[in-house]
């Protein structure tokens, strides 16, 4: 795959289709891979790559670039053209300007997992038939690709891209049944103490760094509440628990219902805090209470909070709200 | 003797069109509600955003509830419609957290409804004291 998008992106940078390239390129280690803007064939072939460890939505950086001068082809992954949809119908990227690649996804891999599995000083990983050969200062280990495989990819709800100018590779299907919501429901069956117990365990967790809010692509406020000075909020960590919780409430109250689920927000938490449960809560409810609704699906559909309906259910309304 | 009672803080978000009018009804008509609650007037409920609430938590409320004209009766056509979707999502996540429901609420009270604000304020303040302070959503810095 990696060869074969290589080789579309300098067919497309060759013919003037377009200027830049937007994908992945190689870090220091072999999972550290980061986002990058590819200019030249050279570049793309010194660092490109796509592999497991290609996690990062690429659809956020379209803010900026799609605003530069001539067009910029990206490679999106299945979760990645939601968001871009997201985007579009906010009116935050200029389609005119992107060339959209979809490449196919099978899942990808967390190295935390590897970590967790007590593999330490990895050198290289080579990616083969569904099993990774992670070679270690300490000798070579092998590990079944679906053991390292990222906790949000385990729940996937789509494989299926939902927009693309060209497709590589096969198109996958969206899972209606891919039981993403089961945690959210475990703790909805837990009773309030257990519940605020949890969330405290979690969120005191939380150092401020603002890694969730600045890699979500529903999050693209040019000003941010929670940088304003008059807002009430010290924009530091562990000052008190209300702190904390104002921040993750609030963050994740300012993108229900354009939320597409990517799980970036739980990718990039340093802490591993699971926030992608706070988001998953707004979906859930918002499809339990106005009907599902999958942002970024449909550019033209109306966003849940947008809009409204005169039976809507009361505000605290039902056995539990 | 002084008998340090406790009272519930509560912060009553009113919009200038329905509710506030009902709160100065019930004022006209000599109907009692309880000195506890404080009054914030707001052009329209959907004014009050989240962070609102969470605020007003930060600085001592204990109790926190918004009222606006009844759906189909506002001033701006559809502000309340709004107002119900968004609160009903927070309330939600507030529950989810462990916060105590009860702790929130919408209630739709009309300019004329001078006995309904008097009678809702007094049943919130009473659910409120029940419950005691507030504790899950305190901010130490705040405190006295």
């Amino acid at each position: 795959m990696q060869a074969m998008m290589e080789k579309r992106a300098k067919e497309l940078l060759a013919d003037g289709t377009v200027n830049r390239v937007l994908g992945w390129s190689a870090g220091e280690f072999p999972y550290d891979i980061t986002p990058a803007v590819f200019e030249t064939a050279k570049e793309l072939e010194d660092a490109f790559v796509y592999n497991d460890f290609c996690a990062a939505n690429l659809s956020k950086y379209l803010v900026k670039e799609s605003r530069k001068e001539g067009k910029i082809l990206v490679f999106l992954k299945p979760c990645d053209t939601y968001s871009f949809n997201q985007l579009l119908a906010e009116h935050r990227i200029l389609r005119e300007n992107i060339y959209v690649i979809g490449v196919p996804c099978y899942g990808k891999a967390d190295v935390e997992k590897l970590k967790a599995m007590g593999i330490e000083g990895i050198t290289g990983i080579v990616m083969q038939n569904g099993t990774y050969t992670v070679e270690t200062v300490y000798g070579d280990q092998t590990v079944k690709a679906a053991d390292a495989m990222a906790e949000r990819c385990l729940s996937c709800k789509s494989k299926k891209h939902v927009v693309y100018d060209e497709l590589l590779g096969d198109e996958g299907e969206v899972d209606a049944d891919c039981n993403r919501f089961d945690m959210v429901e475990k703790l909805e069956a837990m009773t309030p103490d257990e519940r605020f117990a949890f969330w405290r365990g979690e969120l005191s967790r939380c150092i401020r760094c603002n890694a969730c809010r600045n890699v979500c692509p529903a999050c693209t406020c040019e000003q941010c509440v929670f940088d304003n000075p008059n807002s009430g909020v010290s924009q530091k960590a562990a000052v008190t628990s209300f702190e904390e919780n104002l921040f993750h409430i609030i963050r994740a109250f300012h993108v229900a219902g354009r939320c597409t689920d990517c799980g970036e927000c739980s990718r990039v938490c340093p802490q591993h805090i699971p926030l992608h449960l706070l988001n998953r809560k707004f979906i859930k409810d918002i499809n339990e209470f106005y009907g599902d609704y999958q942002a970024g699906a449909d550019p033209e559909a109306k966003p849940p909070l947008g809009t409204y309906d005169k039976a809507d259910r009361e505000a605290g309304e039902g056995g539990r709200h | 003797m002084q008998v340090n009672e406790y009272k519930p803080k509560i912060v009553a978000f009113c919009c200038n069109w329905c509710s506030y009018a009902g709160a100065d009804g019930a004022g006209s008509a000599r109907l009692a509600y309880p000195a506890e609650v404080k009054i914030i007037r707001v052009p329209c409920s959907c004014r009050v955003n989240p962070m609102f609430i969470l605020r007003a938590f930060q600085r001592g409320a204990d109790g926190v509830i918004i009222a606006g004209c009844h759906p189909g009766d506002c001033h701006y056509t559809s502000g309340n419609y709004f107002t119900r979707r968004r609160m009903a999502l927070l309330f939600s996540m507030l529950d989810y957290l462990g916060i105590e429901r009860e702790r929130t609420r919408v209630e739709w009270i009309s300019a004329a409804e001078g006995a309904k604000f008097s009678k809702t304020m007094s049943e919130f303040a009473a659910t409120v004291a029940s419950l005691g302070e507030n504790k899950r959503l305190e901010d130490l810095r705040c405190k006295q």
